[in-house]
């Protein structure tokens, strides 16, 4: 009899540990994305240009446009937690440069801004989402690189980011990354510009941070446990332009970062018309509306990028 | 195969800080989880109300709340009441204070398989509370509570993965940087449950050799 009482209750601890052994799998981890301080303002708020579709669009010989075409819809992957680039706030609703951009290539792409599908696909599965004919384009933070190049195909670039830091309104100390010693710099973890900071050796191994996400960062940022904050400045001035009164982005960026849309790799008429209609936006004004209603309110300015066609 | 290999090879450095780190977390909140934990199961099998209420309603409020929450209240929300801590320590005490609920309840278990008259025959030779559980009944209960204890502590060895959310670079730190490194992630979680398997074999040794020890014919 007491046997069976010694098996119940280890059985029972067996069935107590299997739940908090599940609480440990590097998958729940993830839960960490959810759980960091909310954004300050997460109400989306766009620049205020208008799309309008542009019924006449014809791009010969693009397989991708034929498909769009006949679908009545386009398909376009984004990010979803960058405040003012690529985000989704409560209500569902989305804004930003990134998104803008995306619903102005949609736009003359005959499609109506409203008709998009928006995907939220991460950094890691981007070129598989393209060339799986996932999505038709994708407008999130895409660096150009050569080895991207590989497989996908990049018009733009539409933006120019580098590599800078946000610090606390009130920071004088930290004016470049020549001015991190001794302070504590936070990035995501393992991140190109986290390893950028500790190659350089900018700052000392233990004033190293590393979180999950930048909203993570940021929100140490805000409660003075950490100093400054480091990724691409298209990234940093969304947090600013959310927060204005009390963050601000230093403004001396130490790395280029070209960002592009990716395209399938071997649709070039696709690729010639959306750098033409990129070239275009640059040129009348459009791309200054959507920066300027966007990250510019971050404070700090922008003028159109250079395209580059390959 | 050598992709497979070179995964290793090539980033050695980044393994060997990362299970450090994990080995680092873990000694650290064994020893304190344990020492937490057997104090607060003495807590539930004193005698004094008081300490009961105290040892049932900390298990009741912190058993199986998430993990990350605990993190999360630690690194995100003590802050705000101007409760610093480093990082390191915050990963060490949140794994402290989750594992604790755990090794109390063990305790309290391994205590209930205890004849209760080895307990008051104790007591009728006059020993105190603490003579009567440290000298007769923990030991005694020690034989039921190896198994359930090892496991607690194998959990514990893999929750250590949640602070790499919370900036401690430990193995479950490695994906992310192996990701930007473009790795393939497959290997590489490949080589991080490799390195699990080998860091667990030597609590499965000690299990085998404590209930070897204190197996008793019944």
């Amino acid at each position: 009899m007491k046997r069976v009482a010694v098996f119940a209750t280890v059985a029972a601890f067996a069935f107590t540990l299997t739940a908090c052994g599940k609480e440990g799998t590097p998958t729940a981890s993830g839960d960490a994305n959810n759980s960091g301080a909310a954004p300050v303002s997460d109400t989306c708020q766009p620049s205020g240009t208008t799309f309008t579709a542009d019924s006449a669009a014809a791009v010969a010989g693009s397989t991708t446009f034929d498909k769009i075409k006949s679908a009545g819809k386009v398909v376009v992957g984004v990010k979803f937690d960058q405040p003012n680039l690529g985000y989704k706030d409560t209500s569902g609703k989305r804004c930003g440069f990134d998104i803008e951009i995306a619903q102005y290539i949609a736009s003359k792409l005959g499609v109506d801004p409203a008709k998009i599908e928006y995907k939220e696909i991460p950094s890691a599965n981007r070129e598989t989402a393209i060339k799986g004919g996932e999505i038709d384009y994708y407008v999130g933070t895409y660096s150009i690189t050569d080895k991207r190049k590989a497989d996908v195909a990049f018009a733009g670039p539409y933006f120019v980011a580098g590599q800078d830091l946000l610090v606390r309104k009130d920071e004088t100390a930290i004016t470049g990354k020549d001015t991190l010693k001794g302070k504590k710099v936070c990035s995501a973890t393992g991140s190109t510009p986290i390893q950028r900071v500790k190659d350089e050796k900018l700052t000392e191994p233990e004033n190293i941070v590393e979180f999950k996400t930048y909203s993570e960062c940021v929100s140490q940022l805000l409660d003075k446990k950490v100093d400054a904050v480091t990724t691409d400045d298209a990234i940093l001035k969304g947090y600013a332009a959310q927060n204005s009164t009390d963050l601000k982005v230093v403004g001396k960026p130490f790395s280029t970062e070209k960002y592009g849309i990716g395209l399938p790799h071997d649709d070039k008429a696709l690729r010639d018309y959306v750098n033409n209609q990129l070239e275009a936006a640059f040129k009348d004004g459009t791309w200054q509306k959507i920066y300027d209603g966007t990250l510019g309110k971050s404070g700090s300015p922008a003028t159109p990028p250079t395209l580059e066609r390959y | 195969m050598t992709e497979f290999l070179n995964v290793l090879t090539d980033h050695w450095s980044l393994f060997g800080q990362g299970f450090g780190n994990t080995v680092k977390l873990f000694l650290i909140a064994a020893v304190g989880s344990l020492a937490l934990g057997v104090l607060l199961g003495a807590f539930r099998v004193s005698p004094i109300p008081a300490l009961r209420w105290f040892g049932a309603t900390y298990v009741n409020i912190v058993r199986n709340t998430p993990l990350t929450l605990v993190f999360a209240f630690l690194v995100f929300a003590a802050p705000k009441l101007d409760i610093n801590f480093e990082y390191f320590t915050a990963a060490a005490v949140a794994l402290t204070v989750y594992t604790a609920a755990f090794i109390c309840e063990v305790v309290r278990s391994g205590v209930n398989t205890v004849a209760p008259g080895q307990a008051e025959a104790a007591r009728a030779l006059g020993l105190s509370f603490a003579q009567v559980l440290t000298g007769v009944v923990l030991p005694q209960a020690l034989r039921a509570m190896v198994p359930p204890l090892m496991s607690v502590m194998i959990a514990m060895l893999k929750n250590t993965t949640v602070a790499a959310g919370f900036s401690v670079v430990e193995a479950g730190a490695i994906p992310s940087y192996m990701a930007e490194f473009g790795e393939p992630q497959f290997y590489v979680l490949l080589w991080i449950t490799i390195g699990f398997l080998v860091l667990i074999t030597p609590l499965v040794v000690l299990q085998r050799f404590l209930e070897r020890k204190l197996a008793v014919a019944r």
